[in-house]
């Protein structure tokens, strides 16, 4: 649906972005993810016609953004970082104007509003003037400017900025119920947005795209060590060093005063069951036992401050920074 | 409604929901209504002191005591109210991020910009209207030729379209509205200026070019009555220009 070939966009010597590639398949939701200035919203614009790539094409439903920007423009929604509404408007006169301007006639604009008003919740504001409303309720009013055309792509920068908990969760679970019919390309930091949300990540960094795939095989390619953490009820003074002995596992770090001990296992071994055996035979009280996946968020510390550490370092340094 | 009418009403709408159109629209027309008034109370006096020369009851003009002394200077008050009306059109969009939605939504450059021009042209075409009421009332009270009140009010509207697409154009170049207000001020007092410069080097070739670029010289011969082909022209050409220019200013903030 969407089709990136190594775009770069330079602002006089500074480069924005440089050799940009990646594709979306339709229906498919794609995040975002980089630190700040690290190209995502350049990235967007150039995606949404509104400049031009420097260098590379961009195709999007099979019309590229320089050659066929009317078509392009047509089929994508896109709600920039700062919500573009008119505060002199009420909700519905913005609204209307939207629709108009995407070209929409009288009648599907009629029926097409009050869906998209119930999507993002605004019925209750939709006769108030955006001057007088929230920064929550003006970015729903951003996010129904961008659903209101019912396009088939969308392009959401930073969707949830500025919500409180519960209409993130329900912004969240919009956009995955549009998942399937539309194809959503959102950026964030909020790195467990992209988990929950997002089938595929883009991780970006200093106009560069560092990693493409899903959440799970991001943390699964970057973990170099299984890692279980481990409670017991009564352990005993040397329980650390008998935890060694089971075959498989590197290192056990004991908790200082009590807590988890941290078991480090050899990649692709589940210890699991060796250690229950262990705790439960030595009668000292199995209280927990769980593996640890590395999150989203060591992944992203990892790839964009050790960009060569990719697989060749020794695991866990980046995460365990991002602790410290 | 297509894309390009929604701009129209939306600018509409905008500019009559903002504390501005109802200031710039009162202040002129009280100039206007003071402006008109000074002219009749002057006919008035030229009138008895003709009579006491004359001693009998002289017919005065209104067309050349009244109405040309308003039209000249109302062209003055509109150098100083139109820049006005027009600063926000684009300077706001960009201040206030919308140039985004316009930018991405499927709609041509052109129509964003005729859209604006078109909206400003009407409330200036509103405020115009609502001045009639002083040839309205004159004509209740003496009898005077309405068509070089029409041929000046047509010179009034189109060196009001020419002011107002300078000021669309300096309006798209910055997204502070003062300095658009005071850019479009500048352009037009600059080229009303080339105006005397003409004048100063007199009848040769070079003095009839810069005389034709100002706008006094076309406007003159509407507000005495007379339509040229090439004063209409000129208005016509300089307006198309001006939205030309915009139009290429508003593209190149994409190359940014």
């Amino acid at each position: 649906m969407i089709d990136v070939q190594h775009i770069t966009k330079r602002y006089g010597d500074r480069t924005a972005i440089e050799r940009v590639t990646f594709s979306v398949n339709t229906g498919e939701v794609l995040a975002f993810l980089g630190p700040n200035g690290a190209g995502k919203t350049t990235t967007m614009r150039i995606l949404t016609c509104f400049m031009p790539a420097t260098e590379g094409t961009a195709t999007v439903a099979g019309f590229d953004c320089n050659e066929q920007p009317q078509e392009v423009k047509a089929r994508i929604g896109y709600l920039p970082e700062t919500p573009p509404i008119y505060q002199e408007l009420t909700v519905s006169e913005y609204l209307t104007f939207v629709g108009r301007l995407k070209g929409m006639k009288g009648a599907t604009l009629r029926e097409r509003m009050p869906l998209v008003i119930e999507q993002v919740s605004l019925g209750d504001v939709r006769h108030r003037l955006i001057a007088n409303l929230s920064r929550g309720y003006r970015q729903r009013v951003g996010l129904a400017q961008a659903l209101l055309h019912d396009p088939p792509v969308l392009i959401l920068d930073e969707p949830t900025v500025g919500l409180d908990p519960k209409q993130i969760i329900e912004i969240r679970e919009l956009i995955k119920s549009l998942a399937g019919s539309h194809t959503v390309i959102l950026s964030t930091h909020i790195l467990p947005e992209a988990t929950a949300v997002c089938q595929r990540v883009v991780i970006i960094n200093e106009g560069r795209i560092v990693a493409v795939d899903t959440p799970e095989h991001l943390s699964a390619r970057l973990r170099q060590s299984e890692k279980i953490s481990l409670t017991v009820k009564t352990p005993p003074p040397d329980f650390a060093d008998r935890l060694r002995g089971i075959p498989g596992i590197i290192s056990v770090f004991a908790p200082e005063n009590g807590g988890a001990y941290l078991v480090e296992c050899a990649l692709g071994r589940d210890l699991r069951d060796d250690i229950a055996r262990f705790v439960v035979t030595g009668g000292w009280g199995l209280l927990e036992l769980k593996t640890i996946s590395m999150t989203l968020e060591d992944v992203f510390l990892r790839l964009t401050q050790h960009e060569e550490g990719m697989g060749e370092r020794a695991g866990g340094d980046a995460s365990q920074e991002a602790r410290a | 409604m297509t894309p390009a009418q929604a701009i129209v009403a939306k600018e509409l709408r905008s500019a009559f929901t903002s504390p501005i159109i109802y200031v710039v629209g009162a202040v002129f027309l009280v100039i206007f209504g003071v402006l008109s008034y000074i002219a009749v109370v002057n006919a008035g006096s030229q009138a008895i002191r003709l009579m006491q020369i004359q001693g009998m009851a002289a017919k005065i003009n209104l067309n050349d005591l009244v109405f040309r002394p308003t039209f000249y200077s109302t062209a003055i008050i509109l150098l100083l109210v139109l820049p006005v009306l027009t600063m926000r059109v684009f300077a706001e969009e960009r201040k206030m991020k919308t140039f985004e939605l316009l930018m991405t939504s499927p709609v041509s450059i052109n129509h964003i910009v005729a859209g604006k021009f078109v909206a400003v042209f009407l409330i200036y075409l509103g405020m115009l209207v609502l001045t009639g009421v002083v040839p309205v009332v004159l004509a209740m009270f003496n009898s005077f030729d309405w068509a070089p009140v029409f041929t000046g009010y047509l010179g009034l509207l189109l060196m009001g379209a020419l002011f107002l697409a300078v000021g669309v154009f300096a309006s798209a170049v910055t997204e502070n509205q003062i300095v658009a207000e005071f850019l479009s001020f500048g352009i037009l007092l600059s080229v009303w200026l080339m105006g005397a410069m003409g004048a100063i080097l007199g009848d040769t070739t070079a003095g009839n070019a810069i005389s034709y670029f100002a706008f006094i010289e076309h406007y003159d011969r509407l507000v005495r009555g007379l339509v040229h082909t090439k004063d209409l022209v000129y208005f016509a050409c300089g307006v198309l220009f001006m939205l030309f220019l915009t139009h290429r200013v508003v593209e190149s903030q994409r190359w940014k």
